[in-house]
């Protein structure tokens, strides 16, 4: 494309006629200046809304129940959603047995042997994956699992999540391999050292807080998720009773309680959106800090 | 004598070569491994694809391509037809572009082009931490702040100023399509932005270079030669944008209302194909019914591969046109 080439004169042209930069175009310049600062205005105002009504409003809601107590039946103020928190912990726990190894190794494989039109297609349908609607995964899940176990279970809701973690580490692992400078495996493949050794022991070790970085993004990432879970993991009231059983979770208790018309459930919402959101903010405030660090490393 | 004895035995070579042919053995199977889980990638999306077209099959063997277009939803009689779903989903998704391209654009102009470079990285952080919140969340202040504020505030005067319209008739609720968009714009201005930032970012500095040296401003920088050189890369930035509002579910299903009409009221409730999967899947009561809404999520699937094709041909154009440029 000759974009560069065609635009230059055109735009030039303009310019030349106008000649000196004249008031007009001076204040064009500044109003247009503010009109993008506003801009970063308005896309910063629902953040701040967002995080201030959920501090507000989870923070009068929140007390040592939340984190103690079953979900109380309806009408009964009081209660928590102990059994979601361990709910999200377990489903955290088993998407990360899918999406750790598949994706490290995928990501490994991209990094030492990914160049080529395999690669290529591997890299093409990790960012298809990753733009999936994360309800279509669950409705892919529903189909493979559900269906053949006749019920909802926990184990599921894991699959559903780790097929949406695979994506997400399979693209921060082949990043992170491919900063560590080539003189290290070099200098361990001229040791004579076999290149499976290198790989494993060397280049992946080395990258190793690159590639965590990228598996707490992804573990924030999903776990906020609820479209995937709401029929593979499903819900439940109760303490969990096996990985074969519904299992709750506190993406999926908010938005049964932000749809509910109690007062008491709203409250209970708010205080859960607060929990939830201080662990996310947690998570990617903590893997910033840790993928600065590794640059900063791979910099010197 | 002492070390050539072990030599005469051939013992130093023997390990040596053995391990040279058990290591090419390890290297070979290493390399199986990886390629297998590499390959799972592309084995996972297939089987996404193959097990909802299987699953959708009897909905499509019974309804054709007229499911697309048929408005007519009735669980009870087992007709269906996503002509409303279609239409919320889209009606959302093009109301979201734009609210959002506008502010995305401006977003990226100003972190490249305007702000010191310490002030634009913060700034990056604090929109990508939007892009952080889970969906649910917003949803959730959707329903308790977003949609109260839009029926108080935004309604009446949009009805007072352009109530002529039919666009911005009818009662005014709060929840609606209009809500859904703009809590869509919220979700996609994090991606639109920060793609279009790299995009930008990725314009070589002899297209700026020149156009001040012919005495223009740095508005006329901007809108003349920087965002014109990035156009295609922005419109891959924006399709991105569109493939995350047309799959986006929770957030939506909380706000929108879940009517499935057509309306031709930004006001009115809608439905969306991702919210009605959302809302009905775990109770359709017959197979016919769950299989139609399989076939939804079939459609979704189908335009979200294309929509991140496209995109991606398209940033990768751009940002490589500019790299080679360099």
């Amino acid at each position: 494309m000759a974009g560069g080439a065609c635009d230059l004169p055109r735009a030039g042209g303009a310019v030349i006629v106008l000649g000196r930069q004249s008031a007009r175009r001076r204040v064009t310049d500044r109003v247009m200046g503010w009109v993008c600062l506003a801009a970063i205005l308005v896309a910063v105002a629902p953040l701040a809304s967002v995080l201030g009504y959920i501090v507000i409003q989870g923070a009068s809601a929140l007390n040592w129940a939340f984190f103690t107590h079953l979900p109380a039946p309806v009408g009964e103020p009081g209660g928590g959603m102990a059994n979601a928190i361990l709910g999200t912990l377990t489903l955290i726990g088993l998407a990360a047995c899918v999406g750790v190894p598949v994706g490290i190794l995928g990501g490994l494989f991209l990094a030492e042997a990914g160049d080529g039109r395999l690669g290529w297609w591997i890299r093409f349908t990790a960012d298809v994956l990753n733009g999936l609607p994360s309800i279509v995964v669950g409705v892919f899940v529903y189909a493979l699992v559900v269906v053949p176990m006749h019920r909802f279970s926990a184990l599921a809701g894991g699959l559903a999540l780790g097929v949406m973690m695979i994506p997400l580490v399979v693209r921060t692992t082949e990043e992170m391999v491919r900063l560590v400078p080539s003189s290290l495996r070099e200098a361990s493949l001229a040791l004579g050292i076999r290149w499976w050794v290198t790989s494993l022991r060397i280049v992946l070790r080395t990258a190793t807080a690159g590639v965590i970085t990228g598996i707490m993004l992804a573990v924030a990432r999903i776990g906020g998720e609820t479209a995937p879970l709401l029929f593979t993991a499903f819900n439940n009231q109760f303490w969990q009773a096996g990985l074969d059983q519904p299992i709750s979770s506190l993406t999926v208790q908010l938005f049964t309680y932000s749809i509910a018309p109690y007062d008491d459930w709203h409250r209970q919402a708010w205080a859960a959106a607060l929990v939830l959101m201080a662990i996310t903010l947690l998570l990617n405030v903590a893997a910033r800090a840790a993928g600065r660090q590794r640059f900063t490393m791979g910099g010197r | 004598m002492s070390y050539a004895a072990p030599a005469g035995r051939g013992v130093p070579p023997l390990p040596a070569e053995s391990r040279v042919r058990s290591g090419r053995g390890g290297d070979a199977i290493f390399r199986v491994l990886l390629t297998v889980f590499g390959v799972a990638v592309i084995v996972l999306v297939a089987a996404i694809a193959c097990v909802l077209t299987g699953a959708a099959m009897p909905a499509i063997r019974r309804f054709g391509p007229a499911f697309l277009w048929t408005s007519r939803w009735d669980p009870v009689h087992n007709i269906f037809g996503a002509l409303p779903f279609v239409f919320g989903t889209v009606a959302s998704s093009a109301l979201a572009l734009l609210v959002a391209v506008p502010i995305s654009l401006g977003v990226a102009v100003y972190l490249v082009e305007i702000a010191p470079p310490r002030t634009s990285i913060a700034l990056s952080f604090i929109i990508e931490l939007l892009a952080a919140i889970p969906s649910v969340i917003l949803g959730l202040w959707g329903i308790f702040v977003l949609a109260p504020w839009v029926r108080s505030a935004v309604e009446p005067v949009l009805s007072a100023v352009l109530g002529w319209l039919p666009l911005f008739s009818g009662p005014q609720y709060g929840i609606g399509l209009l809500a859904a968009g703009i809590i869509l714009a919220i979700m996609i201005i994090p991606i639109v932005s920060s793609v279009s930032r790299d995009v930008l970012r990725a314009v070589p500095a002899e297209q700026r270079e020149a156009m001040y040296a012919l005495g223009a401003t740095r508005w006329e920088v901007i809108s003349r030669a920087v965002v014109p050189y990035g156009r295609i890369g922005i419109i891959g930035a924006v399709i991105l944008g569109l493939g995350r509002a047309l799959g986006e579910t929770m957030a939506v299903t909380m706000v929108i209302g879940n009517r499935p009409q057509i309306s031709t009221s930004l006001f009115q409730p809608a439905y969306t194909i991702a919210a009605v999967l959302a809302n009905e899947f775990s109770e359709a009561t017959s197979d016919l019914y769950l299989s139609a809404l399989i076939e939804m999520a079939l459609v979704l699937f189908a335009v979200s591969l294309i929509v991140n094709a496209l995109a991606r041909w398209l940033v990768a154009r751009a940002t490589s046109h500019a790299r080679a440029a360099r």
